[in-house]
């Protein structure tokens, strides 16, 4: 049992909405607008494996995305003049950008919490830095003004072109990574990164290999993250380093957090919040960030273990020694 | 070479202006954390809203025009209103968005969580009251240009100088505080274990609180002064610089005061070292990279931690 049960059934109805909800959309945007919420909630999975599962606070996830996208850019663009077909490309992508998570985990290893944050943090500012200025002396990245005619995702001589063909295939990939989620956090792996989240030292007393643990988190949450790279690249068919920046960290931090850490379904919600949410209101635009951070402090403060809570479990607090 | 050779004197004394007002703002990060264990992720806005405090007293000197505007007084009534108002919301910050978690024990990441929200919020609350666009600094009208001297084949405006006494100054002044003060050693006992200054009777909450009021006057005050250099100023100021300040508290040992002045000089002097032998575009990355070198090889900083030995791994 991954959840309570009146979630299970929850998730059973959410699915089936989700299938059928193109046919209700009111138009192509809203239909664009609910990819743009599975892909989010794709990556919200990934940094929820860092974080919910194994309590490794990230504040740098967007790099994987950046790297994600941009690699899937240098293998179907016109940039470098390759193009890969889309299914032979992200799986080169989510095998990269999951070799890029052990890099970046692995000096981030001994450290404690906080600090943790910070280096993945300054992680996070290093590769949007590099996004931006690698056009010199060699173009790599293009600069600033990014990489533009990416190829769409073709599967058998169909190109997708429409909202709704994404849709579905973002979809997809969504369910693909909840299951995946649900498994891993039920495998040996899962109760691993609980332990460590939990108690650190008791973990590795346990006899679990605390290091390989860790990276192991942090390379299959990099690898969402690579699949979520790849669909935005291929979706919006050009990257930027604007899209990177540290504010997009927070934001799928947040979808992370407003769910409930560690819950799937919680985690999914929050995606689906934070992105309709300012679609609903989009008068007050301008106002987003300021309750953004608000709901932050609130949260934190009322209720840390986000909107949907565990309550039928007994083995997992949202909040460890608390 | 040579040329590199000629402005280096000049970029050294750049380097230490800005070295010490690092230190200043690190200082906040440092003695929150040295009580409370928490990043005070805050804290750079705390910083640059000082910067905006200090534009509104300039402001309003202009416009009721009292006549000249000398630094002797100027720079004071500014950096005094930065203090206050900055150290105020310090305060207000710790009593609603940390408080409430400590007093419940929570973990590590609600504080951070929570601060970070803090920061997003204040970020936003200023640019929606002031503005997006930047604010300039009216600094000519109180250092004139010619008000320069030269030391040692760099030409230096009193500014730096300034800027160099002030923040030597208030450090000094804050380590005679912390050292020989009752306030001071009821600081260090929190900071050394909380259960047992609550036990020795240290009033806790109220210690917190305080060490929060300094650290974030002085971080109103290291705004006025980096406003006052850069004579730019906007909503997201703080946060590169409060990330530098974090790098130059760590690189000196977090929780050590003496160690976040050192901490602030290196990073000031290697910042402004770099821009002269390599692409700018990659000035941040340097403090990056020292951030990251530091916390991986040596997580206790150049000075050591001064905070009791952590329980936690």
């Amino acid at each position: 049992m991954a959840t309570a049960g009146w979630q299970r059934r929850m998730a059973w109805v959410l699915g089936a909405v989700a299938v059928v909800g193109p046919l209700a959309a009111p138009n192509d945007y809203w239909i664009g607008v609910m990819a743009r919420i599975c892909l989010y909630a794709t990556l919200a999975l990934g940094l929820n494996i860092v974080v919910g599962f194994a309590g490794l606070l990230d504040l740098g996830y967007v790099a994987f995305f950046g790297i994600g996208s941009y690699l899937y850019a240098f293998l179907a663009s016109t940039h470098f003049g390759l193009h890969l077909p889309f299914l032979l490309a992200v799986p080169i992508v989510v095998v990269l950008t999951a070799f890029s998570g052990i890099l970046i985990g692995a000096p981030t290893l001994r450290l404690r919490g906080d600090y943790l944050a910070i280096v993945t943090l300054g992680f996070g500012e290093i590769t949007y830095l590099l996004l931006i200025n690698l056009d010199r002396p060699v173009n790599i990245t293009g600069g600033p003004s990014g990489i533009i005619g990416i190829d769409p995702p073709a599967v058998a001589g169909f190109a997708l072109s429409r909202n709704t063909q994404y849709y579905y295939l973002f979809l997809a990939a969504l369910a693909l990574t909840l299951l995946a989620s649900g498994r891993l956090r039920r495998s040996r792996i899962g109760w691993a990164w609980q332990a460590i989240r939990e108690d650190e030292l008791a973990a590795r007393a346990m006899g679990i290999n605390t290091t390989v643990a860790k990276l192991q988190a942090f390379a299959i949450g990099a690898s969402f993250a690579g699949i979520g790279g790849s669909f935005l690249a291929s979706w919006q068919r050009s990257v930027f380093p604007e899209n990177f920046l540290f504010t997009e960290s927070i934001n799928i931090l947040a979808m992370v957090i407003l769910g409930g850490m560690g819950n799937l379904l919680g985690v999914v919600m929050g995606a689906t919040l934070l992105v309709s949410l300012p679609e609903v209101f989009r008068d007050l635009q301008r106002y987003r960030l300021l309750v953004f951070g608000l709901m932050l402090m609130v949260l934190m403060v009322f209720r840390p273990e986000g909107l949907l809570t565990l309550q039928g479990r007994h083995d997992e607090e949202a909040e460890p020694g608390a | 070479m040579a040329g590199v050779l000629a402005i280096l004197p000049q970029q050294i004394v750049f380097g230490l202006a800005l070295g010490t007002v690092y230190g200043l703002v690190a200082l906040g990060y440092t003695m929150v954390y040295g009580v409370l264990f928490m990043i005070n992720f805050a804290h750079g806005e705390i910083f640059m809203i000082g910067a905006y405090v200090g534009w509104w007293v300039l402001a309003l000197l202009l416009k009721a025009q009292v006549g000249a505007l000398h630094p002797a007084w100027v720079v004071p009534l500014m950096l005094l209103h930065a203090m206050l108002f900055a150290g105020l919301l310090g305060v207000g910050l710790e009593r609603f968005a940390y408080r409430p978690l400590y007093l419940r024990g929570a973990t590590r990441l609600g504080p951070l969580i929570s601060a970070i929200g803090a920061s997003i919020f204040l970020q936003n609350a200023v640019m929606l009251s002031q503005g997006a666009r930047m604010k300039v600094y009216m600094t000519s009208l109180l250092f004139p240009r010619t008000w320069r001297i030269q030391i040692a084949g760099a030409s230096v405006s009193l500014l730096v100088i300034v800027m160099i006494v002030v923040a030597g100054l208030m450090m000094w002044g804050l380590h005679l505080l912390v050292q020989r003060t009752k306030l001071g050693r009821s600081i260090r006992a929190v900071a050394e274990d909380r259960e047992m200054a609550t036990i020795m009777g240290v009033n806790v909450r109220r210690v917190i609180a305080v060490t929060f009021f300094l650290g974030s006057a002085l971080g109103g005050a290291g705004g006025v002064l980096v406003g006052l250099y850069y004579t730019q100023i906007d909503f997201f100021m703080g946060y590169s610089a409060g990330l530098k300040a974090f790098t130059a508290a760590v690189l000196g040992g977090i929780g050590n005061i003496r160690g976040a002045m050192l901490g602030g000089l290196i990073l000031g002097l290697v910042e402004s070292l770099a821009v002269t032998f390599m692409n700018p575009a990659y000035k941040d990355v340097v403090a990056f990279v020292i951030l990251i070198v530091v916390l991986v090889f040596r997580p206790m900083g150049l000075l050591g931690e001064n905070v009791a030995e952590r329980e936690k791994v």
